[in-house]
């Protein structure tokens, strides 16, 4: 009788939906370590502009860029191998590219995978020192094939981030999710990650950005801490637009469901309540806060000033440990209205 | 253009679940079938159903009302479960409107569920495959059987007749002038998804009684007042009802 006890967990709390969708580790471990791979190639890519336009100090080292890509695909094919976990038949999934006119899950399959060719691309054309320009630009720059397959990946990386935010972002009634915030914290957040991952990367390869990328981290870090702050508050204010009301159609102030119609648990049931207490919930959010936000970012703050890789590889760890948490709590803050429906056993 | 729906009548359920292991007796052996049960007979039962029957008290005692509620997929007009589906296997019928999971093609990536604010769809734990009512697609059109067993097992199996099947679109049908008779109204309106199937509301039946109804103050044939006229000459003749 867990479930008994996990439903009456959700009824004492004042929310009478429950907090719910129980997050999937599967989908946690997809997003999160995508984010970072995205991020990681934006920071790449990033850096290399810098030192093409010469707006800092020229630093020519492939091999970070080469070792940085290929990370960034062990990332991606991580994420998508974590992802199969989600499906009840993983065989059937190349299905899923059928309906990207209207399925952003459709459209996510196919950036992955697009993406992932970007990525492989840009690391082979720094590999085979594919750096001949072959444009040049008015200021004399020349544009070689590096750049030109850098700034492809950069957006399909966009196309991506944007596919997987309005997976969440699109279902109108979880109104939790349905807000532009939704897409731009999926890209804040893992550009963040991505920037404290290169960090730590250009740390350990010795090479001078280092400290350019921990700046830009500590910016893309307190950029996302603003927009899930705003996020959390606007959520906090939300007015559910159904309640029992319109979900049965009888206008009366007080209805109250006296059974669900079935004793066991359902699909219904497992899916959309995690069965954790307010408690649980509020600690893992604060859980999220320190070590998505105030812990990294003293760690880079400190690493600006310090040699070694240790510093802002420690940050990284900590900070996707974090979002792990903060995804979790980002799937467990939603309440689906069809949880209306099953409030109560007799 | 056809949109088959059910229209379920609110004051008639007495909540009794007929329709529900009609349902699942029909389709867990028909084509929709197997709906697969994990431990039936253990502690914590649990199994796929493509119809629940739910029961709600509207009020405070003890001035309360039961209502119970028979819920199953409302194969909405604009359904917001099929555009999501990555693979096609969600779809809705062009001839009769009626949504349907193709279970060949689907992943069982659960993506439409969480696009249905109703709750009307279940993954099958053993199929992987998500699952719903089917408007019993594999009896409605079967000409093998007679031609008023061409419904859904639901309204088939209601001992009160609380559940109507027909075409929501044409004017004329028993469902169109149920909806229209009685107030039939759709689950969740905010939500823009139109579900074809309508919901009757409870009615109450009340007769305004005076108390000057229950006696009537003068009733010639009542036995007193002819009591009263039995003198010879003082009651009533039968001139004074007609004229020769
Ligand atoms: S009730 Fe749910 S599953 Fe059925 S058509 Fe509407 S949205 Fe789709
Ligand atoms: S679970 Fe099946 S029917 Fe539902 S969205 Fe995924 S593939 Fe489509």
């Amino acid at each position: 009788m867990l479930l008994q006890a996990s439903i009456k967990e959700c009824l004492s709390s004042n929310n009478y939906l429950g907090n719910i969708m129980h997050p999937a580790f599967s989908v946690i471990f997809l997003t999160t370590l995508i984010g970072a791979a995205q991020g990681l190639f934006l920071a790449l890519f990033t850096g290399q502009i810098f030192t093409t336009f010469k707006l800092m100090p020229e630093q020519n080292d492939p091999n970070f860029y080469i070792i940085g890509s290929v990370l960034s695909l062990m990332l991606l094919t991580l994420g998508l191998f974590a992802s199969f976990f989600h499906l009840g038949h993983p065989e059937r999934a190349w299905r899923s590219i059928a309906r990207w006119r209207t399925s952003w899950l459709s459209r996510e399959v196919i950036a992955l995978p697009a993406m992932m060719i970007g990525v492989m691309a840009y690391g082979a054309a720094h590999f085979f020192d594919l750096t001949y320009p072959l444009f040049e630009t008015p200021g004399g720059t020349g544009l070689d094939a590096t750049l030109i397959l850098g700034f492809i990946t950069t957006v399909l990386t966009y196309t991506l981030f944007v596919c997987t935010g309005m997976i969440y972002a699109c279902i109108k009634f979880l109104q939790e999710w349905h807000s532009p915030l939704t897409v731009i914290n999926f890209i804040l957040l893992g550009t963040a990650s991505g920037f404290t991952l290169a960090t730590a990367l250009s740390a350990w390869l010795n090479t001078e950005l280092s400290n350019f990328y921990a700046t830009w981290a500590i910016t893309f870090t307190v950029l996302a801490l603003i927009f899930r702050f705003a996020t959390v508050i606007r959520n906090q204010k939300i007015t559910p637009k159904s309640d029992l009301r319109s979900a049965i159609g009888v206008r009366h102030p007080k209805v109250v469901q006296i059974t669900q119609g079935f004793l066991g648990g359902s699909f219904n049931t497992r899916e959309y309540f995690h069965g954790k207490s307010k408690a649980v919930l509020r600690n893992i959010k604060y859980i999220a806060f320190i070590l998505v936000f105030v812990i990294p970012v003293i760690l880079l703050v400190i690493s600006l000033s310090s040699k070694g890789y240790f510093i802002p590889l420690l940050a990284i760890l900590v900070q996707y440990v974090g979002l792990l948490a903060e995804r979790w709590y980002f799937f467990a803050d939603a309440n689906h209205p069809q949880n209306l429906y099953y409030q109560n056993i007799a | 253009m056809t949109q088959l729906a059910l229209v379920i009548d609110l004051n008639v359920c007495v909540g009794c679940h007929a329709c529900v292991t009609s349902c699942k007796e029909w389709n867990t052996s028909g084509e929709a079938g197997p709906m697969t049960d994990k431990m039936p007979y253990g502690e914590n039962p649990t199994g796929t159903f493509f119809n629940r029957v739910q029961t709600f008290e509207v009020g405070t005692f003890p001035n309360t009302e039961t209502v119970h509620f028979p819920k199953s997929c409302l194969h909405c007009e604009e359904p917001p479960c099929v555009p999501v589906c990555p693979t096609g296997a969600s779809y809705k019928r062009k001839q009769d409107g009626i949504v349907l999971v193709d279970y060949d093609k689907c992943i069982g990536c659960k993506y439409c569920s969480w696009a249905c604010p109703y709750g009307a769809r279940e993954l099958d734990e053993k199929q992987r495959v998500m699952k719903k009512c089917t408007l019993c697609v594999d009896r409605i059109y079967d000409e093998l059987l007679p031609e008023h067993e061409r419904k859904p097992a639901c309204v088939m199996s209601c001992p009160t007749s609380a559940r109507l099947f027909g075409d929501v679109h044409d004017p004329d049908s028993e469902v169109s002038k149920a909806i229209r008779d009685s107030n039939g109204y759709q689950l969740m309106p905010e939500w823009g998804t139109n579900p074809a199937n309508h919901y009757l509301p409870r009615r109450k039946v009340e007769i305004k009684i005076h108390t000057d109804e229950l006696k009537r103050v003068d009733n010639p044939l009542s036995k007193e007042e002819r009591k009263k006229h039995q003198a010879p000459g003082t009651g009533p003749s039968l001139d004074d009802m007609t004229t020769w």
